[in-house]
């Protein structure tokens, strides 16, 4: 067998295999991924998903992946025995378009050349009407390193915006809203990875 | 021993916007994608927890009081990557129509049965040689709005999260000599025909469990190869 296998639509009626907890069952992967011993500042990312016409998905699937606050990746073949944080979160949209994570600020991590990421988190969109998942990365708009970051410095400045997720005071919790504009004006940029 | 994500193996996915798939002219992104160098954030992997799947996760006939209804089936294979080394303690994930081909979702309109005995959803994590098992019934073809009288294949849905963030896949299996594969877009979606070959389980009458259930072979293979001495 040669090549790999093609990708495929998650489809309208994935909520009960990759979020059982919708259908009575155990999810293994959440929205939550602060864990109540991990360091680091406590955040919430949240936003909607809107495809070309501005309308919302009702029926999206966001899922991410990040360090930890010092920078480091988790690892499945070596567990820490300092943190039970794993950077790994799932969550649906809801009828609103709507999805949010509970997480921890990453660190910077590694990059090309020798340059230290600015911190960011990877993000997966899968979706009815979305053959393959499509790719993006958040960034934190109250943060520095962007100016230098390796990745950022490949997307074309006009469109860096909508990597650059906003920093908002919830009662006193921060909150960065990361919205995804599938197709149109504000399409966020999407990587081939 | 390096492994590399050759971007050339993408070229076995769909494209994001194909015509006949009627739902992906508005979800399908406009502007070029950004070709992105693969950094320690794309070449780690999913860290999730592994201990709390349980082994009655991929028994998807024995998650209720009674049995299903319909055929039943063991969907088995291997996963691997693109040099054929298995893809070990990854997670497998499943879900399906019942055997009258409905699903256990809320927008789901067909007119077709519930099963009180069938949710359809599943999961498994690969052994050391990147093997997985459910046993389930086969998923009846349903209809769907996209064209006139357009019906989808049986299909299972399978999401494979792999060992980095490079080789998440989320894909559907077929069943073999399906009538509907000619008509159905999402099948079509790939046009490569060795790739598309590729979704389509093979009967597997070794396997069957005689006097019990019929069984179907799907390896799935993921991004991955070694780097070998030249390129390196």
């Amino acid at each position: 067998m040669n090549g790999i296998t093609p990708s495929a639509t998650v489809g309208p009626f994935f909520l009960f295999g990759l979020v059982p907890s919708s259908a009575g069952g155990i999810d293994l992967i959440t929205n939550r991924l602060a864990t109540p011993d991990a360091e680091g500042e406590r955040i919430r990312i949240e936003g909607r998903v809107f495809d070309g016409d501005g309308t919302v998905l009702p029926d999206a699937l966001i899922e991410i992946w990040q360090a930890d606050a010092a920078g480091r990746y988790a690892n499945a073949q070596e567990q820490r025995a300092n943190t039970a944080f794993k950077g790994f979160g799932r969550a649906p949209t809801d009828s609103d378009g709507f999805y949010w994570f509970e997480t921890i600020r990453p660190g910077r991590v590694a990059g090309p050349e020798g340059r230290a990421q600015a911190p960011h988190i990877l993000v997966n969109v899968f979706g009815r009407g979305m053959t393959r998942h499509a790719t993006t990365r958040i960034y934190f708009a109250d943060e520095n390193a962007n100016a230098e970051d390796a990745i950022l410095g490949l997307v074309p400045p006009d469109r860096r915006d909508t990597l650059i997720a906003r920093r908002e005071d919830n009662n006193g919790e921060p909150v960065y809203r990361f919205d995804i504009h599938l197709q149109g004006e504000h399409e966020t940029v999407f990587f081939e990875a | 021993m390096t492994i590399v994500y050759p971007y050339e193996s993408l070229k076995a996915h769909p494209r994001y916007d194909y015509e006949g798939y009627r739902s992906t002219e508005k979800r399908s992104p406009k502007q070029p994608l950004v070709l992105l160098p693969h950094t320690l954030s794309e070449l780690t992997g999913p860290v999730y927890g592994h201990n709390d799947v349980r082994a009655e996760d991929a028994d998807l006939t024995r998650q209720h009081a009674g049995e299903p209804l319909g055929e039943r089936i063991i969907v088995h294979g291997h996963v691997l990557d693109e040099d054929a080394r298995p893809v070990a303690n990854t997670l497998v994930e499943v879900w399906q129509a019942n055997a009258a081909g409905r699903y256990m979702h809320v927008v789901d309109q067909h007119p077709a049965p519930l099963d009180p005995n069938f949710t359809g959803g599943g999961r498994v994590v690969t052994d050391d040689k990147g093997y997985y098992r459910f046993v389930t019934v086969k998923p009846g073809a349903y209809p769907w709005r996209n064209h006139h009288n357009a019906w989808r294949p049986a299909h299972i849905h399978f999401s494979l999260l792999g060992h980095t963030f490079l080789q998440r896949l989320v894909t559907q299996m077929y069943f073999p000599g399906d009538p509907l594969f000619a008509y159905d877009p999402i099948f079509n979606s790939v046009e490569d025909a060795a790739a598309r070959q590729r979704t389509i389980s093979s009967f597997d009458l070794e396997n069957t469990m005689p006097e019990w259930a019929l069984c179907y072979r799907f390896d799935i293979v993921l991004r991955g190869r070694s780097q070998t001495p030249m390129e390196a």
